[in-house]
């Protein structure tokens, strides 16, 4: 018997802010109420959840919100539930719930993610680091050397396409344009202000060749996505889209520094394998950009172009803009946007494909979308498909 | 740099490498059986599945990898800007250490550059950093 397929069934986000003073389980219950109000489905429906990485008390603004609040908070009936932070990224959550579904492990799963990273940056005394005197495990590998941030990991395989393949930072700063410019037709979008590339070219620098406006900016919010097995779409009134495919392959490395090439690359190859669908059949893209580099690396492991074309690729931006051949992060990434950690993707590609993007909106009734999410050995693609 | 760094947490499988650079040597878990070098360090050799692994000197020189200028401060008595590298490491087939290249212009360090491992102690860790081979 083939197993039934899955479908994001309804998409929810909370307002996107800084400094918020909402309590962060009442953004994720924001989130929660719109996306069971485009579902159609109600709270008696849910039998599952999943989130990254799960509740994180010694770091509350990276993740303040767990599967156990919601669960109790609301009364959920929970068949099956997932919140692990050691999962192939922030849309692994998702790509588990389709698993899920499928195997019949529940019907309706919450997927979310809130983030809460500039409130508790403003609010230290409520929301404190809990830092240990020293750092352990993979961090102890790079913090020793004031290699404390994910950019100077990120930076440093981004040098390699500047001496290796000789990517410029007019290139680079495609990623940041193109963000910038599709949030400002975003109304929740956080930051909603023209970006030159002369300002791009003046910025300064954070770790050599990605400059300020290469990284994304902390914000508060909650996104959510529902995901439902194909057998249960009568509880459903919205267009659902499928999930056609998802990818996490690894190259034997769960490492920032010992692999040659970011998990990113056997990952985007990996998830043509279970699809008819190929790269050109694809209307939307929409790759994470916590730091503009890793969307590069998604266009290249996808197969949009070849391994150190990227900068190429996106050079003068019109390939990847709104009414280009590839539109990119059209609701304006997390660089526009505000850093909703990965699951902003998912929820742009359903919208897209559901052609509710208003003044964002692409042209030609698209199909296919991928969606992406992480960096170094983080990585999860989703084939996303309206049929 | 002078700002104190974020130190490793020594436990029985690092102890060895954190502490290496007391005798100015460079060391990195080997399986003694297949001589695979095991990099973060690990009980088992992933080629041959032996647990006869042991600390094995390397010459303590190495080439560059890739690397990038950091600008940031990332703590307040930081000194920027500063090099962090990776280092392949010479006589350690495969393995890479993400270090600071120290001791020169931060745009004197190029892909493919030979450097030679340098000791900082701070508290009862060795930091392997590493300076250019003139
Ligand atoms: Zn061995």
């Amino acid at each position: 018997m083939a197993l039934p397929e899955a479908y994001i069934t309804g998409i929810g986000q909370s307002k996107i802010g800084q400094k918020t003073t909402r309590h962060p389980l009442l953004l994720t219950t924001d989130a929660i109420r719109e996306a069971l109000d485009d579902s159609g489905l109600t709270l008696a429906d849910i039998d599952g959840i999943s989130t990254y990485p799960g509740k994180m008390s010694g770091y509350l603004g990276f993740s303040p919100v767990g599967c156990e609040d919601l669960i109790d908070a609301l009364r959920l009936n929970i068949r099956w539930f997932n919140g692990s932070g050691e999962i192939s990224s922030q849309l692994g959550a998702v790509a588990v719930a389709a698993h899920a579904v499928r195997a019949g492990a529940a019907r309706h799963v919450i997927c979310f993610r809130t983030v809460y990273e500039s409130a508790a940056m403003s609010r230290p005394q409520d929301y404190p680091m809990n830092r240990a005197p020293r750092v352990e495990g993979m961090s102890q590998w790079t913090a020793p050397f004031n290699a404390t941030s994910a950019v100077t990991w990120v930076a440093q395989y981004a040098m390699r396409h500047v001496k290796k393949y000789g990517m410029k930072r007019e290139q680079l700063a495609q990623i940041a344009l193109t963000d910038r410019k599709n949030a400002m037709l975003n109304p929740r979008a956080l930051v909603r202000e023209p970006l030159s590339l002369e300002q791009y070219m003046e910025a300064r620098m954070i770790a050599e060749p990605m400059c300020l406006f290469d990284c994304d900016r902390f914000s508060d919010a909650s996104t959510v996505l529902i995901v439902s097995a194909g057998d249960a779409l009568g509880d459903v009134k919205c267009t659902p889209v499928r999930i056609a495919a998802t990818a996490y392959q690894s190259d034997g490395r769960h490492s920032w520094d010992q692999p040659e090439v970011m998990a990113s690359y056997p990952t985007g190859a990996e998830l043509w394998k279970y699809t008819d669908y190929t790269a050109k059949d694809v209307d939307t893209v929409q790759l994470y950009d916590g730091f503009a580099f890793l969307t590069i690396t998604w266009l290249e492991a996808l197969g949009f172009c070849g391994i150190g074309e990227g900068g190429q690729f996106i050079e003068g931006g019109h390939r990847i803009a709104l009414d280009g051949e590839l539109p990119l992060n059209t609701f304006g990434g997390q660089i526009g946007a505000g850093r909703l950690h990965g699951f902003g993707f998912a929820h742009e590609a359903v919208v897209q494909l559901r052609s509710q993007g208003g003044e964002r909106q692409i042209k030609g009734n698209p199909k296919v979308a991928v969606a992406a999410s992480g960096g170094g050995p983080l990585a999860t693609a989703l084939l996303l498909a309206r049929d | 740099m002078s700002a104190a760094r974020p130190l490793p947490r020594l436990e029985p499988d690092n102890r060895f490498f954190w502490t290496s650079g007391e005798d100015g040597k460079l060391r990195f878990l080997q399986c003694s059986d297949c001589k695979t070098f095991i990099h973060p360090p690990r009980p088992i050799c992933f080629n041959c599945l032996s647990e006869n692994v042991a600390p094995a000197v390397v010459p303590g020189t190495g080439v560059v990898d890739t690397f990038t200028i950091n600008h940031q401060k990332w703590s307040p008595n930081m000194e920027v800007p500063f090099i962090i590298a990776r280092v392949a490491i010479d006589g350690a087939p495969g393995v890479i250490l993400t270090t600071n290249i120290i001791d020169c212009p931060v745009d004197a360090v190029e892909f493919g550059d030979k450097v030679v491992v340098s000791f900082e102690q701070q508290d009862d860790v060795f930091l392997p950093l590493f300076k250019k081979v003139i």
